[in-house]
């Protein structure tokens, strides 16, 4: 049996299954957001095994400005968990209805 | 299947020698970190007693050689506790994470093989030709600085899963400081690959074969900053706020005890024979230096390498008996408002030599220009650093007269 | 050995991925996090992909996670968390029926395209050898794609700038002249009672 890139794709794909079911379900921010990532892992996963599939270097590159912009999403995601747990220390995804009016 | 070490042992069929000699490879590796580690700590408190006029250990075996056997064997017949509040399976993975990284980062450390007169720096053992390292890879120092990036895992879990304030205290400063000290060390490697073009480390030293070394190439300013980096990124003093005796009882480790305690000690001190073992690597030369006698000429790239990191490691323990420690905003101030602007306009610098030498521009009008533009950056920062710290002032005055109007 | 490597890889990510979403705690969900993130990584060097395995250790493992576990610690919302209450009835169900749905979309999708992935072999830049993944990722990024990564330079220092001003302490506000006027009158209404 050797593997092919259908076989990363699957991956991939449970991958990011996994991380919606676990962004839909937990109500910590800070969970979710690594559910968040997980989902971005699973892309990447899917943009690398395709470049190599293709031989084309773009899916790296693809990877490459995805992690940044992962670091950029996490930087302010956080920035913004710490300014709401200021007021309230024990927040979850529910309490932030109030952003409703 | 691809092989990710270039090394030529692996480029022939993988057969039982093959495997016999990578399996040595790593085991001397291991043995080899180990002892010196014994030795390492030992040679610390006797030079640091000389310094205090004191004697230091001197009652196991001859010199108090065999004081750190003595002390390790102590902590490992101690009762191993496990405090009431601590979270039991972090608490006991966290001496692994910090252990792991460790050792891991020696392996790609070369530590001999001739490299002179375009030596591959590869020697002959049973028939194969191998280089003097456990492993190749083609991203060489990057594997290094993500190692070193888990290790911050061991410390702030450890504080963390202690379930304790002080632990804690130790580790949000430890972490806060190796992230920030990463990122000034890590520029100041740049520097390096610009005149190597490679990452992996025996390319890096076959590049600075006998005399070419980086630290002068580079010109000196990024081996200061790597040392200071490093030094921080060790804890060692004076950068050891994790562990400030005097304010956070004893650090990240202070619920620790017995074998654990002893994992933590042993992953610090072998970090600094691993950062010691890099810095030679980048920038002085590695195992390089004059082969005196030609009939044991594999002896000494391997003497010149241990030369080397010694001197280091002197004076690592030198800093930490003179100088006192850095208050938290002086740290965090030197880190990232003179480190990191510094390695990188030394870096952008360097850069714009090696473009003006492909391109044939005169090296004596970049090189002022160059400093003029870096200058004035400087000034731009200074100037806006100065502007924050009055606006911040000013907004405290604000708040204190409005808390007076409070009450 | 691919195949080893690549099962072993996939265990490693896929019971990590489970970890970060059954963890109580936030800690232990990070450090699964890590996990998955290391499968990915060693997925990565199986696709010859050298550099962006090292950056995947170095930015993901040691500064996003880290930042995750720094800020959970700092800010003490480390307590576990009660998993057995549900507060909208029936949102577990529905999210994993969702999930469930999203995998069988791609499967569809995967095994409508039979053997595997299909597409033109454009390679505008071919992959070349994983001992010089580094050197041609970068000349591609400087080169042909230099307006995004200074685009993603920009990005980056937004998102720093806004991080500082979102998470700094906001100084008291001075209190305006009407309520000072209003204190002064307070606070000689105390000072007569006092006397009184």
């Amino acid at each position: 049996m050797s593997i092919t890139t259908t076989w990363y794709l699957l991956l991939a794909a449970i991958l990011f299954s996994i991380g919606t079911t676990g962004l839909l379900v937990r109500r910590n921010p800070l969970i979710m957001f690594m559910c968040i990532e997980l989902m971005l892992n699973a892309v990447n996963i899917t943009f690398v095994s395709i470049g190599s599939h293709l031989n084309d270097l773009g899916g790296q590159l693809a990877v490459f400005f995805v992690l940044v912009v992962a670091a950029a999403e996490v930087v302010i995601g956080l920035a913004l968990v710490v300014a709401i747990m200021r007021r309230r220390s024990r927040t979850n995804a529910d309490d932030l209805k109030i952003l409703g009016g | 299947m691809m092989i990710i070490a270039s090394d030529p042992l692996l480029s022939s069929d993988i057969g039982f020698s093959v495997v016999a000699i990578m399996l040595l490879k790593v085991v001397i590796a291991f043995a080899l970190l180990m002892v010196s580690v014994m030795l390492v700590i030992w040679f610390e408190r006797k030079i640091v007693a000389d310094m205090h006029n004191r004697v230091g250990p001197s009652l196991a075996g001859p010199w108090g050689i065999l004081q750190t056997l003595a002390d390790g064997i102590k902590l490992f017949f101690k009762e191993d506790l496990l405090p009431e509040r601590a979270d039991r399976v972090v608490f006991r993975l966290a001496p692994y994470l910090s252990l792991v990284p460790a050792f891991l980062s020696f392996a790609i450390v070369p530590i001999g093989g001739d490299f002179t007169n375009g030596g591959d720096g590869t020697v002959s053992i049973f028939g194969h030709r191998t280089l003097l390292q456990v492993a190749d890879p083609p991203v060489g120092i990057l594997l290094f600085l993500a190692l070193s990036s888990i290790a911050v895992y061991g410390v702030m879990l450890a504080g963390w899963s202690s379930g304790s304030k002080y632990p804690l205290l130790g580790s949000v400063r430890a972490s806060a400081q190796m992230i920030s000290y990463e990122a000034a060390l890590g520029l100041s490697m740049a520097t390096v690959f610009l005149f190597s073009g490679t990452l992996s480390t025996s390319g890096i030293v076959s590049g600075q074969a006998t005399w070419n070394w980086n630290l002068v190439s580079t010109g000196f300013i990024p081996f200061i900053i790597f040392v200071i980096a490093g030094t921080a990124e060790l804890n060692r003093p004076p950068f050891d706020l994790v562990e400030a005796e005097q304010e956070l009882v004893g650090g990240f480790h202070t619920e620790y005890s017995s074998i654990r305690f002893a994992l933590f000690f042993l992953a610090e001190f072998m970090n600094m024979i691993t950062m010691s073992a890099i810095a030679v690597t980048l920038f002085l030369g590695g195992p390089n230096g004059p082969i005196l006698i030609k009939q044991i000429a594999w002896v000494w790239p391997i003497l010149w390498f241990f030369l080397k990191v010694m001197a280091f490691l002197f004076t690592f323990v030198w800093l930490r008996a003179t100088l006192p420690r850095l208050r938290y905003d002086q740290l965090m101030d030197l880190g990232w408002k003179l480190l990191i602007p510094a390695s990188l306009g030394w870096f952008l610098l360097i850069a714009a030599l090696n473009i003006g030498e492909d391109r044939g521009w005169s090296t004596f009008l970049i090189v002022p220009i160059g400093l003029i533009v870096l200058s004035l950056a400087a000034l731009l920062l200074n100037g806006a650093i100065k502007k924050a710290k009055d606006s911040s002032l000013h907004a405290a005055d604000l708040s204190e007269i409005s808390e007076g109007v409070d009450q | 050995m691919e195949t080893v490597v690549f099962l072993i890889s996939a265990a490693v990510i896929l019971s990590g991925a489970l970890g970060v979403i059954f963890s109580k705690n936030p800690v232990h969900s990070a450090l699964f996090m890590v996990q998955t993130l290391f499968g990915v990584a060693v997925l990565f060097v199986l696709l010859e992909a050298t550099f962006l395995a090292a950056i995947q250790v170095i930015v993901y493992a040691g500064a996003i996670v880290i930042l995750f576990v720094f800020v959970i610690t700092l800010l003490g919302v480390d307590r576990a968390e009660d998993l057995k209450v549900e507060p909208i009835s029936g949102q577990r169900p529905l999210a994993v029926v969702l999930g469930a749905s999203i995998f069988g979309i791609i499967l569809t999708v995967l095994i409508v395209a039979v053997g595997g992935p299909t597409g033109e072999q454009v390679a505008n830049t071919p992959i070349g050898d994983a001992s010089d993944n580094t050197k041609i990722l970068g000349e591609a990024l400087f080169s042909t794609h230099v307006f995004s990564v200074e685009l993603t330079a920009l990005l980056l220092t937004v998102a720093v700038v806004g991080a500082v001003v979102l998470s700094t302490r906001p100084t008291k506000p001075l209190i305006s002249t009407l309520d000072k006027q209003q204190n002064d009158n307070l606070e000689d209404e105390l000072e007569e009672k006092g006397e009184e």
